[in-house]
């Protein structure tokens, strides 16, 4: 949870009134909230926790970053099913229907 | 160095390692802050790669670890309720209660849900107008402004069947309870990085300069450690105990001014229970006055649960850095993953857990260690 992976800005809209872009994590997309950095371009990287940028970052860090990540298995851990993770962990089963 | 060739750039991996080794003369104890930290320490071996000299303990920076029992329990009680749909961040959901987990809350029938962003959870209570959505809004200066956000648009939007279960953390004081304990052998501190992003470094100076100590904020990569700890020994060496920037391409010095003041506006300071430590003045946030209505303690009215931690668990030691994991007496045996006693042991990021993952193959055999069961 408290990783903070570095995405990539793939394109940016108003919804709700609120700032929000789908960003590219390394393949894994998401939608993110930019209220904390109103003015991240379409094509810029940022530091992004829990669905929101927190800081730009230039593009090189940000790919080393993400490369360090998916050879480690970091992505599947900030984005995988938890459920599946956590019932793996006790030795149980999933009980019921896939987490959401 | 059996590790060093896994580096992402091996050679300056090396070139760090051996400027630390040429500097160091005597022997010091840094402290990590962030769990994230801790995790990538064990992970790569940078403590085995570092000179003798330098010692590494691991501090109070995971966010799931210090989340007080007496929060599960009410997490727990909430989340058992039939009107709620209780969110929460996957790394909650084995963390032990009092004889349970959110796991098991759900397997007895509990509307749990794990999402990625508390935005989920906003957008979950927005489309089930009917039920009552509460998140369990844990974690450090880095997850405070996502969780600060939602409350503000929850208001905002008008979304009244939507609280939080509010536990947040804060760094400085931690440090500063952790220097002012009459056991402390710490002797400067890598900051967390990520923290640091969002509240820059304004907070650190004063603690540096009242206690002596150098404060080096440092990224969670292992280049970034390897960095982060050559500048600190750098100063220790010269007697020196600065605030110092090694993870400049993510930390601004004023850090994320728009979530800084929507922390402000949302939150409001107050003291705070850590698991295993106890109670540190100011060491945490919780909802303002003006966000009260969405206080899910208040709402689910579960202010009066106090809980007693269990007695054999000693990550209140391992959290300051005077115990290291397999230094105590459950670890690998009474207290695995499978079945962990304390919160160190559940999160990917406790100290517990990481020193099993990585670890316990290496460690020497105690004398009940033999019969640990190694699961995973
Ligand atoms: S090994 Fe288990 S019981 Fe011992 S301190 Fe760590 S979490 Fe607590």
């Amino acid at each position: 949870m408290c990783l903070a992976v570095p995405g990539r800005v793939l394109d940016i809209e108003e919804r709700d009134g609120t700032r929000m872009a789908t960003v590219d994590f390394g393949g894994v997309v998401k939608e993110v909230c930019l209220e904390y950095l109103p003015d991240l371009q379409v094509g810029e990287y940022a530091i992004v926790h829990v669905g929101f940028a927190l800081q730009r970052l230039d593009e090189e860090s940000a790919k080393q970053t993400l490369e360090l990540f998916a050879e480690l298995g970091m992505l599947q851990e900030e984005f995988g099913d938890a459920w599946e993770m956590a019932a793996a962990e006790a030795g149980r089963d999933v009980v019921g229907e896939a987490g959401k | 160095m059996k590790y060093i060739d896994e580096f992402q750039d091996p050679e300056l991996a090396r070139r760090l390692l051996d400027d630390i080794h040429a500097t160091v003369t005597r022997p010091w104890a840094l402290m990590e802050v962030c769990g994230g930290q801790t995790h990538s320490i064990i992970r790569h071996g940078i403590d085995q790669l570092l000179p003798d000299e330098v010692e590494l303990i691991h501090g109070p920076g995971c966010p799931v670890c210090v989340t007080p029992l007496e929060v599960i329990d009410k997490a727990l009680e909430i989340a058992s309720r039939p009107e709620v749909i209780f969110c929460s961040f996957g790394d909650m959901l084995r963390v032990p209660g009092t004889g349970r987990d959110l796991f098991q809350v759900r397997g007895e029938g509990g509307d749990v849900r794990v999402v990625y962003s508390p935005l989920d959870a906003l957008r979950i209570a927005r489309e089930n107008p009917d039920r009552e959505v509460v998140f369990f809004g844990i974690g450090f200066e880095t997850t405070a402004p996502p969780n600060a956000m939602t409350v503000h648009q929850a208001r905002k939007q008008g979304i009244r069947n939507f609280s939080m279960l509010v536990s947040h953390v804060r760094v400085p004081p931690a440090i500063e309870a952790i220097m002012s304990s009459p056991t402390c052998r710490v002797q400067a501190f890598l900051a967390a990085g990520h923290v640091c992003s969002v509240m820059g470094v304004g907070e650190y100076p004063e603690l540096a300069e009242r206690f002596r100590v150098p404060i080096v904020v440092t990224g969670f990569e292992p280049l970034d450690i390897l960095e982060g700890v050559r500048r600190t020994v750098r100063q220790l060496e010269r007697g020196e105990h600065t605030v110092d920037n090694a993870y400049a391409r993510a930390v601004r010095a004023e850090g994320n001014p728009a979530a800084r003041a929507m922390l402000e506006d949302v939150f409001e300071v107050t003291d705070r229970a850590w698991r295993g430590i106890g109670v540190i003045p100011d060491s945490g946030w919780r909802l303002s006055a003006k966000y009260r209505d969405h206080d899910a303690e208040h709402r689910f009215s579960v202010e009066d649960i106090r809980t007693r931690e269990p007695a054999e668990c000693r990550s209140g030691e391992v959290l300051q850095g005077l115990l290291k994991p397999h230094e105590c007496a459950a670890f690998g045996t009474l207290c695995t993953p499978r079945t962990p006693l304390g919160a160190t042991m559940v999160s990917s990021e406790g100290a517990c857990a990481a020193y099993y993952l990585y670890r316990r193959l290496d460690l020497p055999a105690g004398p009940t260690a033999r019969e640990a069961t190694p699961v995973v």
